[in-house]
C-alpha cells in the first residue's frame, strides 16, 4: 500500500512535483506522462531516494522521511540503465551482493542466487563478467538482483526503454507473473495495457487516474 | 534530491565517483581510446586522467581513485597503458611517476578546491601543471635516478626534453576539458558537489 | 576488455604457498639490496639468485619473459646511455638492477592469486577508515572499479564513434568533454543505485 499526501518536491529552483495526492492499493500500477513531467521523481519518492519537500509519502505503513532504510529493504527499485545498477564484476556476485546483509550461510546464498538466475534464464551465465551480457540480459540481471530479496513492492523506472521487442515482452511476462505490487513508469503503452490502474502525469501533477483505456486516451489527447 | 550520504560518514555517491574515475583513468590507457593527431603519436592519456580526477573529484577523492587503481594494478590487473600490470611496474624506472600520481592528483584537487564554486581556467591550468606535472616529476625523477643509476641532473634534463612538452599539452587540455565539463555538469566542481551533498544530508 | 585477469600461474611451489604479505616484504628487501649493490660481480650473484627463485617457482620461461618484456627497450636505451656517459661496468649494473627488480616483482605477481594480493592490499588501505571508509566499503570500491572498467571503455568507444560521425575526431576537447560528462552522470546514477540497493542503511 502506497499513500501520497499533498507531496511537493523542489529540486534546485524548480518545483518538480506540485501537490500530488494518491492512494495506491492496486497490485499493478502504471505511470505515464511527458518527458520532464516528474515521473522519475515520483518513483524515487517511493523508496526514499527523494524526500518530499512538503507533504508525506507513506509506504507499507512507514513514512519515507523517517524510515528510509526499512522501506528500502521492502521496496525494490529497477532503473532504466542496467549498467548503472550492476555493481559487481560477475553475474552471480552481483546477485549475491543484494543478500550481503542477510548473513546467510554461503550455501544458502549460493542456492538463492542460482534459483533466481535459473528462473530468469541466466543460469548459464552465473560466472560470466556482467559486461559480456547483452543489454536485455543485463536488465534481467538487475531484475534478479532486486527480486532475490523478495521485496514487497517493486518500482521500475522505464525498465524496457533500452530493450528490444523480445526482451521487453520477456519483462512484461515477468511483470505479469510477479505476486507483489509493482509500480512501473513507462512510455511503452503496450507494457501497461493490462495494468489495474494508470496515472497520467503532467507538469508535476497527476492529471488523470483511471484504468488503462481511459488513461491512455487522456494521455494521447494531452500529447496531441 | 537523492540522499547520497551514508550513515558511516563516507558518502555512497563518493564511492561511485571514485570507482568510475579510477576506471576512467584505466580506460584512457587502452589502445585506440584516443587518436591524437590521427594515431601518428602514441600518447598515453593516463596522466591526463589523473589530472581530470584531481580537478573534478577534489583532493582526497582523487587520491583515493588513484590509490584504488594502483592497488588493482599491483594485484596484477593489466590496467596501465599498454596492458601493463602486476608488481613489475612498481619495480621499474617509472615506478616513482606512478606513486607520484597519488600526491599529484591530491595537489591538483587541492588547488582547484581553493577556487571555490567557480575555479577559473587559469587556476585549473595551474593546478594541472603543479599537481599533474610538478608533483609527479618531484616523486618520479629521484626514483628514476635511483633505479637506473643515472645521475639526477641528467635524468631531469632527459625527461624534461622527452616528456615535458607532451605533459604541458596534456595539462592545458585537462584544464580546458574540465572547464567544458563544469559548464555542462555544474556538479563537476568539487565545492558545488560538496555543498549539494551537505544540502541533501539535511534535506 | 575481456581479459581482466591477472598473470597468476597456478602451482604448488613454496613461493606459491607463502602469504602475499611475506612475499611483498621480501620483494621490498630484495629491491633495497639491488639498489645498494655496485659491482657487476654482485649483480651476477643476484641474477643467479633470481634465476634459482624462478626455477623453484616453476612458472615457466614464457610467463617469466612476459613480465620482463615491457622493459626490454628501456633496458637497451639505458645500457647505451650508460656506456656513452659512464662506463661499461656501471652500464651492466644499472641495467641488471632494473631488469632483476622487475623480474622479482613479476615473480611475486606470477605466484600470487589476484584475490590474495587484493585482500592483502585492501588491509594496507585500512587507514582510509579515518575518513569513514570501512572495510566493506573499501572492498566494494575495488569491485566497483573492476566492474566499471569495461563500462568506461565502452563509453569511450561510443563517444569516439559519435565524434567521428560528426567529423570532429581530431579534437581532444570534443572527445573528452562528453566522455567526462557521461562518466560523471554514470557515476552519480551508480551512486543512486547503490543507495537503492541499501548501501546507506
Ligand atoms: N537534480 C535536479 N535538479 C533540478 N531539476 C531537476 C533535477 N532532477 C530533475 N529535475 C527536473 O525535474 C523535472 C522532472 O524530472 P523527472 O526526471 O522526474 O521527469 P520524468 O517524468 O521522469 O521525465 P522522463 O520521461 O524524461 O524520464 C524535469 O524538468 C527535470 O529537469
Ligand atoms: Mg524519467
Amino acid at each position: 500500500m502506497i499513500e501520497l499526501d499533498d507531496v511537493r518536491v523542489r529540486l534546485g529552483q524548480r518545483e518538480v512535483l506540485c501537490g500530488v495526492t494518491a492512494r495506491l492499493p492496486e497490485r499493478r500500477i502504471g505511470v505515464i506522462g511527458a518527458n520532464g513531467s516528474g515521473k522519475s521523481t515520483l518513483a524515487r519518492l517511493l523508496n526514499g531516494l527523494v524526500l518530499p519537500t512538503s507533504g508525506t509519502v507513506t509506504v507499507l505503513g512507514d513514512d519515507t522521511r523517517r524510515h528510509a532504510a526499512r522501506i528500502r529493504r521492502r521496496v525494490g527499485f529497477l532503473f532504466t540503465d542496467p549498467d548503472a545498477q550492476i555493481v559487481m564484476p560477475t553475474v552471480a556476485e552481483d546477485v549475491a551482493f543484494s543478500l550481503r546483509r542477510h548473513k546467510l550461510p554461503r550455501e544458502e546464498v549460493q542456492r538463492r542466487v542460482t534459483d533466481v538466475l535459473d528462473r530468469y534464464g541466466l543460469a548459464g551465465h552465473a560466472d560470466h563478467p556482467a559486461h559480456q551480457l547483452s543489454g536485455g540480459q543485463k536488465q534481467l540481471l538487475a531484475l534478479c538482483s532486486v527480486l532475490v530479496l523478495e521485496p514487497e513492492i517493486l518500482v521500475m523506472d522505464e525498465p524496457t526503454t533500452l530493450l528490444d521487442l523480445r526482451h521487453s515482452r520477456l519483462v512484461a511476462d515477468v511483470l505479469r507473473e510477479l505476486p507483489q505490487q509493482v509500480v512501473v513508469i513507462s512510455h511503452d503503452l503496450a507494457l501497461l495495457a493490462d495494468f489495474d490502474r494508470l496515472l497520467v502525469m503532467d507538469e508535476g501533477r497527476i492529471v488523470a487516474d483511471a484504468p488503462p483505456p481511459a488513461a491512455i486516451g487522456h494521455y494521447r489527447k494531452l500529447m496531441s | 534530491m537523492p540522499r547520497l550520504t551514508g550513515g558511516k560518514g563516507f558518502p555512497t555517491g563518493d564511492i561511485a565517483r571514485i570507482s568510475v574515475f579510477a576506471a576512467l583513468i584505466a580506460a584512457l590507457g587502452l589502445p585506440g581510446t584516443l587518436n591524437l593527431f590521427g594515431n601518428t603519436v602514441p600518447i598515453t592519456l593516463q596522466t591526463f586522467g589523473v589530472m581530470l580526477a584531481g580537478t573534478i573529484l577534489g583532493s582526497w577523492r582523487a587520491a583515493l581513485a588513484v590509490a584504488v587503481l594502483l592497488v588493482l594494478v599491483a594485484a596484477g590487473l593489466p590496467l596501465l597503458a599498454g596492458g601493463r600490470g602486476g608488481l613489475g611496474v612498481f619495480a621499474g624506472a617509472s615506478a616513482g611517476y606512478l606513486i607520484g600520481w597519488l600526491p599529484g592528483a591530491a595537489v591538483t584537487g587541492w588547488i582547484v578546491e581553493r577556487g571555490g564554486h567557480h575555479p577559473g581556467i587559469v587556476r585549473l591550468a595551474v593546478a594541472c601543471v603543479v599537481g599533474g606535472i610538478g608533483v609527479i616529476y618531484l616523486v618520479g625523477l629521484p626514483v628514476q635516478a635511483a633505479v637506473t643509476g643515472v645521475p639526477l641532473g641528467r635524468t631531469v634534463l632527459l625527461s624534461a626534453t622527452l616528456f615535458l612538452p607532451g605533459d604541458l599539452i596534456k595539462a592545458v587540455l585537462a584544464a580546458i576539458v574540465t572547464k567544458g565539463t563544469q559548464r555542462a555538469y555544474p556538479d563537476a566542481v568539487p565545492a558545488v558537489h560538496r555543498e549539494r551533498l551537505r544540502a541533501s544530508k539535511e534535506g | 576488455m575481456n581479459g581482466l585477469t591477472g598473470a597468476y600461474v597456478p602451482g604448488g611451489s613454496p613461493l606459491h604457498r607463502l602469504p602475499a604479505g611475506a612475499k611483498l616484504a621480501g620483494l621490498a628487501a630484495c629491491c633495497t639490496v639491488l639498489v645498494l649493490l655496485r659491482a657487476p660481480v654482485s649483480m651476477a650473484v643476484a641474477a643467479l639468485v633470481v634465476g634459482v627463485l624462478f626455477a623453484v617457482s616453476g612458472v615457466g620461461v614464457a610467463a617469466a619473459w612476459a613480465q620482463v618484456r615491457p622493459v626490454r627497450w628501456f633496458a637497451v636505451a639505458l645500457f647505451a646511455m650508460q656506456v656513452v656517459f659512464a662506463d661499461l661496468p656501471s652500464a651492466i649494473t644499472s641495467v641488471s638492477r632494473v631488469v632483476l627488480a622487475v623480474a622479482l616483482a613479476g615473480l611475486v605477481t606470477l605466484t600470487t592469486r589476484t584475490e590474495a594480493m587484493m585482500a592483502f592490499l585492501e588491509r594496507c588501505l585500512s587507514p582510509a577508515r579515518w575518513v569513514g571508509l570501512d572495510p566493506f566499503r573499501l572492498s566494494l570500491l575495488l569491485s566497483l572499479t573492476i566492474r566499471s572498467v569495461p563500462v568506461m571503455a565502452d563509453l569511450a568507444t561510443r563517444v569516439r564513434e559519435a565524434q567521428r560521425a560528426r567529423g570532429v575526431e581530431w579534437s581532444v576537447r570534443a572527445f573528452a568533454v562528453p566522455l567526462v560528462v557521461s562518466a560523471l552522470r554514470h557515476a552519480d546514477a551508480l551512486g543512486e543505485a547503490l543507495s537503492a540497493r541499501g548501501l546507506d542503511d
